[in-house]
């Protein structure tokens, strides 16, 4: 593994694009951040535009997807509450997976005392219903998108702390790591030359279905009336003011619920390539 | 292993202490108190009123006292009187709250192990195959669709279309005039819905999981040593691989155990189950604080007896770090 | 939870009361001759919210409300018509001063347990209400006064220190059974809070926390036993389940929502199973200001925003037509209320000519007003979790974004929203709604002497003819006079604009049309419920037959 860190991600890149699959799922996120900053792609209507007459009219060629409770165009909505809903996802996601790959790097490199305090605190968090802590923070701050995300963000870090502090464990008992001390390299090098980079395919598997748990959890921030503030869309609230014409508003529900399941579905796959292409056991095949 | 287990028990009691701090502490920074959520805005309620009951709370004692009076009667495991008008104790209130909760979670946990553990053994083998593919997006589906969307849809077709189900809540109004099998087919009924939706939710998690596993178990020297003894291919998987495949589930149990204890508000209230969820909801919206309190001790306890049951039980079951 | 009261409030047509306005489908069902009264049978009610207790005294959410109504009575209620009438008090009298009250109580009368009720239960529930072990929200009015007194079983006497008005309404307060509380030196604790005993039309049968209550008939109530033999309601928290529920037979009676009692119960199934019913509730919402706020101490500025809304819009859109133009804070059809007060037509001209009056113009072209170099944009405040507030809120926004004026929107969880911002008055303007009580006196909202923190005139109206018409109708009983204040309150509110009233919800309660005897009438539908009755051959559950 004397290879520098370059060519093991370009090796990766190579591999991770022959899996159909996860290339798939990659272009579909692609696609969806493309829309998502630039909307006039699909539409130029504006989201907000309320428009008492045509409240809950269902998709014609003026309104491809309806429109929703108060009139507004929901192929507009959609494609700007998709920005906010992706950011959240990324942001949040961003956020846990930092704090999760500091403290588990090292704790897991350390160990001894550092790492019983570290993983202790970890249990402590663990302890709290995230829930809570959301709601604890969103009543103190209001809520706003950047509160959402950071929110979410220091509430889930810790499965991705355990997955790190585990794969550094075993990692820094690994050959190369001896090597590389006896070539006198220092424990930060050590930890970010060597360990961080074959920690990191778990990490981004993980992170890949945390992206899809932090778009749930404004979802449903949304469906208890603390997420994303009004008259600014996201996925989440489009679905909850669907959900009271369920019955025959279809199109307020349906479309943002595919929305969010082909953005799941996208970065699963594109997660599971992630995992199989950094698995050096897969080389060659 | 013994001596672990002792220190990691006796290390609960700091860390419990510890917690309970951090809760008390954020839930009354938090803004509005108890005593406000029931008296604002009501143009009857005088200041002296509301002074009057911040002191019938003990409210109006400095945090630090109420913190360590808290502490000391839960010493006694005494989680004290609720603030809500019932009056009814902390105790009480969750222990009301429990059977129910209880019984779906352990019920939708069954489902899921029942379903997820064959389709992730069964698309890990078959990896890539038709059933994997559509495995895959069947569970993710379960996992993306919102829980109230899909609870609705349901409710719609089985309720209100077709009759067959109940739509929300435990029992029928009859319920007590009903003879024995009556009674077991109506809390059956309505509760289908409500383990079928949350069972679908969490496929997903295990199902995937399950199948990592097994893969990560299919490429081991054993089982091609096994294969390669000739043994059929039925065996290998069930007998050899599906067995060390399983062995992580000890640590998911573990960790199940709180969540057993766990509800979701949005679930609940749509299903109009009295759960723990939607009471932890309701305790935090009022700022009832011992009932706020009672269930983030209770937890907590839980989160960490079912860590310490994870790590133990995957120590016991996984020889290599038995070993070490 | 208040943000549940406050929905609640919104759906509880029980307590709420109106005058009839539309009553659709009225014909009935059943066949010929199958309509005569009978006993029996059992309606089931949704509500959102569960009950938190049955004392009224020491409850404040509208679930324990109406649950307690069903148990106890008072000494007095307002009728059908909105007037007073006796409950518990077959007859009262106010002393030439204003200053006492003698109430003559009902004769015979008995409590759940069989044991008879007397003045002196009337007494100690006074006592307690005024008693520091009591936690109760409203001891207030019971404190102002200053003897009270039992000459006989059958009568009890109460006097004030000064006229006051609000005094007879306050006395529809629960009455409570001395004989079952007088150990319990804090009632809120006792087990009668849990399993109460009352005078009222029901007794208590059972309360699954979270799930439901069941009351049955009450055989040997003063004014004859209810034809429904049970009352059940049951808790479902989520209004789209709450309308299956009604929908496949679950529960008989519920308040819907605007969009479903428009778009959603206009199949010929639903109009063959459910009556709909229409009035307007007793409460409404508005648009309120910070009156000390730069942007908002020139009334012009305040006019102005009135005529940018346009609140018919808001009532087409958040409420499908199913509501009326506030003009201030009474209901119209009330006696109070003044219909004759000025009012702020939709009006985008005229509203950028009174912002222009006030120095505010768009002098750089950007599409928002300025004056002084700061642009004309503010915050609205409102609870999270009440749908029709933030689209109200998105309503004004594209209104007042036509006048220049440009308005972000936040949403709040209650507890947050009314103590770091409405008490500590760290708001530009919020939007919430206020319930109309039946007694006219609202001093605590518009007097200058209940500006300070925590208390209700929270935007700081100050008005000193209007201090002194509250004091004037608050401290008689003459209804003319009370009539002729009140109006002058309504003129100068208008006038100023403190609140820009926006709209009258109506209650839209749906009923099962197996049950019969439902009447509209200014109070509402449920000031007969003990008359509400199934023919016989309609009956529905029959194990409940007692």
């Amino acid at each position: 593994m004397g290879a520098g860190t370059s060519s093991i991600f370009r090796d990766f890149l190579r591999r991770l694009f022959r899996n159909r699959l996860a290339a798939g799922g990659g272009i579909v996120i692609a696609l969806l951040f493309v829309v998502a900053a630039v909307p006039s792609l699909v539409t130029d209507r504006d989201p907000n535009r309320i428009d008492i007459l045509r409240i809950l009219a269902p998709p014609s060629a003026e309104h491809p997807l309806g429109t929703d409770e108060l009139g507004r165009d929901v192929l507009s909505r959609m494609v700007h509450g998709g920005r906010i809903s992706l950011e959240v996802g990324f942001v949040a996601t961003g956020i846990a997976t930092a704090i999760g790959l500091v403290v588990g790097l090292i704790a897991g490199f350390y160990g001894r005392w550092v790492d019983g305090v570290l993983m202790r605190f970890v249990d402590i968090m663990l302890c709290f219903p995230s829930f809570f802590l959301i709601l604890a923070v969103i009543a103190f701050l209001g809520p706003s998108i950047i509160n959402i995300m950071v929110v979410i963000g220091l509430t889930h870090w810790m499965g991705a702390a355990r997955l790190i502090r585990a794969e550094t464990l075993s990692l820094k008992e690994r050959d190369f790591v001896a090597a590389a001390r006896a070539q006198g390299a220092g424990n930060l090098r050590i930890i970010f030359r060597h360990i961080l980079p074959n920690a990191l395919a778990p990490v981004l598997v993980w992170a890949t279905l945390g992206v899809a748990g932090a778009i749930l959890v404004e979802s449903s921030l949304s469906f208890l009336g603390i997420g994303v503030q009004p008259p600014t869309p996201s996925w989440g609230n489009i679905l909850t003011a669907g959900k009271d014409n369920i019955e025959f508003a279809w199109w307020l529900s349906v479309y943002p619920g595919l929305a969010i399941l082909v953005t799941v579905l996208g970065y699963y796959l594109l997660g599971e390539g992630i995992q199989d292409a950094a698995d050096p056991r897969l080389k060659g095949r | 292993m013994l001596r672990y287990i002792a220190r990691r028990l006796v290390l609960t009691v700091p860390l419990l202490i510890g917690i309970s701090l951090i809760s008390f502490l954020v839930i009354h920074a938090a803004p509005g108190g108890p005593v406000e959520m029931a008296t604002d805005l009501n143009p009857k309620v005088t200041a002296e009123a509301r002074e009057r009951l911040r002191a019938y709370y003990g409210l109006d004692q400095p945090i630090h006292v109420q913190y360590v009076r808290w502490l000391g009667r839960m010493a006694t495991l005494d989680f004290g009187q609720s603030f809500s008008r019932d009056g009814k104790q902390v105790s009480e209130k969750i222990g009301e709250r429990i059977p129910v909760t209880l019984a779906i979670n352990v019920l939708s946990m069954l489902l899921i192990f029942l379903v997820a553990i064959p389709i992730g053994v069964y698309s890990a083998v078959r990896k890539d195959s038709w059933f994997d593919r559509i495995s895959t997006v069947v569970v993710f589906t379960g996992f993306a669709v919102p829980t109230f969307w899909l609870a609705l849809l349901l409710m719609i077709l089985f309720g209100v279309k077709l009759r067959w189900l109940p739509i929300s809540g435990l029992v029928s109004l009859e319920y007590d005039s009903l003879g024995l099998a009556g009674k077991i087919w109506d809390r059956t009924s309505h509760l289908l819905l409500p383990v079928f939706v949350s069972a679908f939710g969490g496929l997903a998690g295990f199902s995937r999981y399950m199948r990592s596993n097994m893969l990560e178990v299919i490429r081991q020297d054993y089982i091609a040593t096994a294969r390669a003894k000739g043994l059929p291919e039925r065996k290998v998987v069930f007998r050899h691989a599906m067995r060390n495949a399983l062995l992580p589930f000890i640590t998911i149990l573990g960790l199940s155990v709180p969540g057993l204890l766990g509800g979701s508000v949005i679930f609940e209230s749509i299903f109009a189950i009295p759960g723990l969820g939607q009471l932890f909801y309701q305790s935090v919206m009022s700022r009832d604080y011992p009932l706020i309190m009672g269930a983030l001790v209770i937890g907590a306890f839980l989160t960490l007896i079912g860590n310490l049951l994870a790590d133990v039980g995957y120590a016991l079951a996984d020889p290599r770090i038995r070993t070490e | 939870m208040k943000i549940a009261r406050v929905l609640v409030a919104a759906l509880a047509f029980v307590l709420a009361a109106g005058c009839a306005k539309e009553k659709q489908e009225a014909g009935s069902a059943g066949p010929v001759g199958s309509d005569a009264p009978a006993h029996g049978d059992a309606i089931v009610e949704g509500s959102i919210g569960d009950v938190s207790g049955f004392l009224t005294a020491v409850t404040s959410d509208s679930a324990s409300h109406t649950a307690a109504g069903y148990v106890f009575s008072g000494l007095v209620r307002y009728d059908k018509n909105l007037k007073l009438e006796g409950e518990l008090a077959e007859s009262w009298e106010v002393s030439p001063d204003g200053k006492r009250i003698t109430f003559r109580l009902r004769k015979g009368v008995t409590w759940h347990d069989g044991k008879p009720f007397t003045s002196e239960d009337v007494l100690f529930t006074y006592r307690r209400m005024i008693d520091p072990n009591t936690p109760t929200a409203y001891a207030e009015d019971f404190k102002q006064v200053k003897r009270a007194e039992t000459p006989d079983p059958r009568t009890f006497v109460v006097e004030y220190g000064k006229p006051f008005a609000p005094a007879l309404a306050s006395w529809g307060m629960h009455v409570l059974p001395k004989h079952l509380l007088a150990e319990y030196p804090d009632i809120s604790r006792s087990p009668l809070n849990k399993k109460p005993v009352g005078t009222g039309p029901f007794r208590f049968v059972e309360w699954k926390t979270g799930e439901k209550t069941v009351f049955e008939a009450n055989p040997d109530y003063f004014e004859g036993r209810p034809y429904l033999s049970r009352v059940i309601t049951r808790v479902i928290p989520d209004p789209a389940t709450m309308f299956l529920e009604l929908k496949s037979g679950g529960i008989d009676m519920m308040g819907v929502t605007p969009l479903q009692y428009t778009r959603q119960t206009e199949t010929e199934e639903f109009r063959k199973l459910f009556h709909k019913y229409r009035y307007l509730s007793f409460g409404y919402t508005y648009l309120g200001f910070r009156l000390s706020h730069p942007l908002f101490s020139d009334q012009r500025v305040r006019q102005a925003i009135a005529h940018a809304i346009h609140k018919k819009e808001i009532i087409d859109g958040v409420l499908f037509g199913l509501g009326q133009e506030a003009t201030g804070p009474y209901k119209p059809g009330t006696w109070v209320h003044n219909p004759d007060v000025k009012r702020y037509p939709y009006d985008p001209q005229r509203a950028k000519a009174l912002l222009g009056e006030a120095g505010w113009k768009d002098a750089d072209g950007d599409g928002v007003l300025e004056k002084e170099g700061r642009k004309f944009s503010f915050t609205v405040l409102t609870n999270a979790g009440n749908e029709s507030r933030a689209k109200t809120a998105a309503i004004i926004q594209q209104n007042l974004d036509g006048v220049g004026v440009k308005m972000e929107i936040r949403t709040l969880e209650w507890a947050a929203f009314i103590n770091e911002f409405v008490d500590k008055r760290k708001f530009d303007a919020v939007i919430l709604g206020w319930s109309i009580p039946q007694d006219p006196d609202q001093y605590d909202i518009w007097s200058s002497k209940k500006t300070g923190p925590k208390e209700l005139n929270f935007v700081g109206f100050q008005n000193a003819e209007v201090d002194r018409l509250l004091e004037e109708g608050r401290r008689t009983f003459d209804l003319e006079k009370r009539k002729k204040a009140y109006s002058r309150i309504q003129e100068i509110l208008a006038e100023e604009q403190p609140y820009v009233f926006l709209y009258y919800p109506d209650a839209l309660p749906v009923v099962h049309k197996r049950i019969h005897g439902i009447e509209p009438a200014p109070a509402g539908i449920s000031y007969n419920f003990i008359k509400w009755y199934v023919p016989k051959d309609q009956q529905r559950y029959t194990t409940f037959q007692q």
